[in-house]
């Protein structure tokens, strides 16, 4: 076992060497940013009546779907619920993306076999990874609580303050360890990312579930159970400790499968290619598809459960609009628009921010071909420069198009078979193109 | 002294044999040339020697030790380069052989400065900038710029120019001096001729020849060419191939074995000109694909 760990930590100050302002940029912008956010948030609320209503406010099944439950209904309560997911899925995507670069992006790119050439044991690498991304995760916490405590606001105490900071680097050291597992199960650094962004919605959305009825699913999921830690309000700690162990043992199966796989080899085996293009494929219209093919049908398969996630909830929002009186005065009426359509208007802007990304990640795409030299290929076969882009753009007008569809349709479902009088479907897309 | 020995490994990547129970022993000392078209298990083979890939089947070792298990002990006292060097875009050449360097220990004093030399690299670029070349020399300054007892080398040249092979040749004779054993992966057959004692054919995945080579020679065909008083034919001659006749001189190729035989026919027609050479290791490489690419 020592054998297989020889060198890590000179791996680990070379990972450090290498990418240090990478690792500051996300260590300083998460935990600075949470301080910033921490300073501003007093100034806004001026009377105890705003913040009391801020808190009912977000004390209704869609608010909690997105931001967890409410704990209490002071400043730091409402801070914390509004801030606290959000930022541990920041923290999260930083594991995910750092821990792919450093170990599956390294390897794919042939770096590693150099490294595995030299008397460095089999783990040093992944070892070094979980270490720089574990002292970077207890920086992001330490700075934080710290930070926070400071500002002395009369209901962010110190131990709130630490169990805030603690919350965020565990959840940081827990993907860390679950993107670790996944690089081993696929065979290439998009297959990890892949894996690793479904598992980190999966644990967003059983939590989103399970705080809007069974507790138990918020237990399941990692996300949720941190944000029983009651942070401000009851402070609890046990979360933390089940994580960490949580996050050892997958860490332990991360290793273990490292230590007996080939290189460059996962679990999954990639399957065999076609040994001819099709037509399709010959343009390069179809070559930008088929490259992007997998990315877009993730992409709208997530679009669908994100929209039918939002719509099953349409159900209760309706009956707690019915109820609230304090939300029917807070909502006036905008004549010709039932709150629940608002409510869908502001739902079909973040599904559209969301639809974005694969979009972005289609014309960045492009960038990293340019990069690797590939689009040098096509360019020097009669290929022209605009009908590159052309056809990279127009996959990518496609797939925003479809994205925004496929969640709109997961929204209607779902709402369809919750709702007692559900929306017009044809009326929901054309507010989603517009 | 066995240097290097695989035992019948076998390397399966799903239903796919890449390796089909091949052999190979490197004695110290030695330079070994390990040679096959593309797609035939070279890299394969020098990815089980590193450790890094598991023989499905079979053993590999090193310095007598398993080279999956020990993988780490062996390091230390081997230099590997592989035909695709990758590096991290944002270091300079010195820095990634400075880590390289470091990491493995046993550094020849003054040993990178002159190869950085020798070898024209400018080691103060991004890794990101260089050519295939030139990374390549990197890894090669890092592999010659250490004490090892024996060299991996994965088609090490495919990216150097002509003058840089011969600093490459030189290294290699160099370090054979000091006794070192060198495993050489290559297609280009005149270095292997040059550089290598011994060398085996690999192709699909099975070692179809192994020898010195000499001994290989003796396997194929001399060329013959002959200009003889008496009109000659040879149609009909066993174990004389491809004849062509240019004005009065006539080319031939014939089995090792039958060339007394051939010459003591040949000489009844008077001989005037006789010149015979050996089959370079192209002929040996062609003949062995020929022949196996029949089937
Ligand atoms: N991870 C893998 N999965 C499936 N097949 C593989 C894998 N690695 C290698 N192969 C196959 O094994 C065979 C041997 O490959 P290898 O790289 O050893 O050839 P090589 O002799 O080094 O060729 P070249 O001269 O082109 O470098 C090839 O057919 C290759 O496609
Ligand atoms: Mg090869």
């Amino acid at each position: 076992m020592f054998d297989h760990l020889q060198q890590t930590g000179a791996l680990t100050c070379f990972i450090w060497k290498r990418d240090k302002v990478r690792l500051l940029i996300w260590v300083l912008g998460i935990s600075l940013g949470t301080i910033v956010l921490g300073a501003v948030y007093p100034g806004l609320f001026s009377t105890i009546e705003e913040q009391l209503i801020m808190a009912e406010t977000m004390e209704n099944p869609a608010m909690i779907a997105m931001f967890g439950p409410v704990y209490g209904n002071h400043l730091g309560a409402i801070f914390a619920n509004q801030l606290l997911l959000f930022t541990a899925l920041i923290v999260a995507i930083m594991s995910v993306l750092l821990v792919t670069r450093y170990t599956r992006q390294d390897e794919e790119a042939g770096r590693i076999e150099m490294i595995r050439s030299l008397p460095v044991g089999k783990l040093a690498n992944l070892c070094s990874t979980l270490i720089i991304l574990t002292i970077a995760h207890i920086l992001i916490g330490l700075i934080t609580s710290i930070g926070l405590t400071a500002l002395r606001i009369e209901t962010m105490d110190l131990t709130g303050s630490l169990l805030y900071g603690a919350v965020l680097s565990i959840t940081g050291i827990f993907f860390a360890a679950s993107t670790a597992f996944f690089a081993q199960r696929a065979e290439t650094s998009r297959g990890t990312l892949g894996y690793s962004f479904a598992f980190l919605g999966l644990v967003y959305l059983v939590r989103a579930a399970g705080d809007n009825g069974t507790e138990i699913l918020s237990l399941i999921s990692p996300l949720g159970l941190l944000l029983r830690t009651k942070v401000y309000v009851n402070n609890h700690w046990w979360p933390i400790l089940v994580t960490l162990l949580l996050s050892v043992i997958v860490a332990y199966f991360a290793l273990m499968l490292n230590s007996i796989r080939d290189l460059e080899a996962g679990f999954i085996p990639a399957r065999p290619g076609r040994k001819h293009a099709s037509r399709f494929l010959q343009s390069p219209l179809g070559l930008a598809l088929r490259l992007e093919k997998t990315t877009i049908i993730g992409w709208a398969i997530g679009m669908f459960i994100l929209g039918a996630s939002y719509g099953s909830i349409f159900g209760d929002v309706e009956k707690f609009f019915e109820t609230s009186d304090l939300y029917q005065q807070m909502l006036p009426a905008i004549p010709g628009y039932s709150l629940n359509e608002q409510f869908v208007a502001m739902l079909l802007l973040i599904t559209a921010i969301i639809a974005a990304i694969p979009v972005l990640l289609t014309i960045l795409k492009l960038g990293a071909e340019e990069n690797a030299n590939r689009t040098e290929h096509l360019l020097a076969r009669s290929v022209s420069r605009t009908k590159l882009i052309a056809s990279y753009l127009s996959v990518a007008f496609i797939s925003s198009i479809l994205m925004q569809i496929l969640g709109v349709l997961g929204l209607w479902s779902a709402s369809a078979a919750v709702m007692e009088e559900p929306f017009k479907l044809g009326r929901l897309i054309i507010g989603a193109l517009a | 002294m066995t240097v290097l020995r695989v035992e019948n490994v076998t390397k399966r990547f799903g239903n796919f044999v890449a390796l089909d129970k091949i052999n190979l022993e490197v004695k110290k000392g030695e330079v070994y040339g390990f040679i096959g078209p593309n797609g035939a298990g070279k890299t394969t083979t020098i990815r089980i020697l590193l450790g890094i890939l598991k023989a499905t089947e079979g053993r590999a070792e090193i310095f007598g030790l398993d080279a999956w298990n020990e993988a780490v002990k062996i390091h230390q006292n081997i230099a590997y380069v592989p035909g695709d060097v990758n590096l991290w875009p944002n270091l300079t050449g010195g820095e990634v052989i400075d880590l390289f360097v470091s990491l493995r220990g046993n550094v020849v004093k003054n040993r990178r400065d002159e190869l950085i030399d020798r070898f024209d690299l400018d080691p103060t670029k991004k890794c990101g900038t260089y050519s295939k070349g030139n990374r390549q020399k990197v890894a090669l300054i890092a592999a010659f710029a250490q004490n090892a007892d024996l060299y991996i080398l994965d088609e090490p040249t495919s990216g150097l120019d002509p003058l840089m092979e011969r600093v490459f040749q030189e290294c290699i004779r160099e370090v054979k001096d000091e006794g070192k054993s060198v495993l050489l992966s290559s297609h280009i057959l005149s270095e292997v001729e040059k550089l290598c004692d011994k060398v085996s054919i690999i192709r699909q995945g099975k070692i179809i020849e192994s020898g010195t080579i000499k001994e290989l020679r003796h396997l194929t065909r001399t060329n013959v060419k002959v200009v003889t008083k008496q009109p000659l034919s040879l149609t009909d001659i066993k174990g004389v191939y491809d004849i062509q006749a240019v004005e009065d001189e006539i080319s031939f190729q014939v089995d090792n074995e039958r060339l007394g035989e051939v010459i003591k026919y040949i000489s009844e027609y008077e001989i005037l000109a006789l010149e015979s050479k050996p089959p370079t290791l192209e002929d040996l490489f062609m003949h062995h694909y020929q022949e196996r690419g029949d089937d």
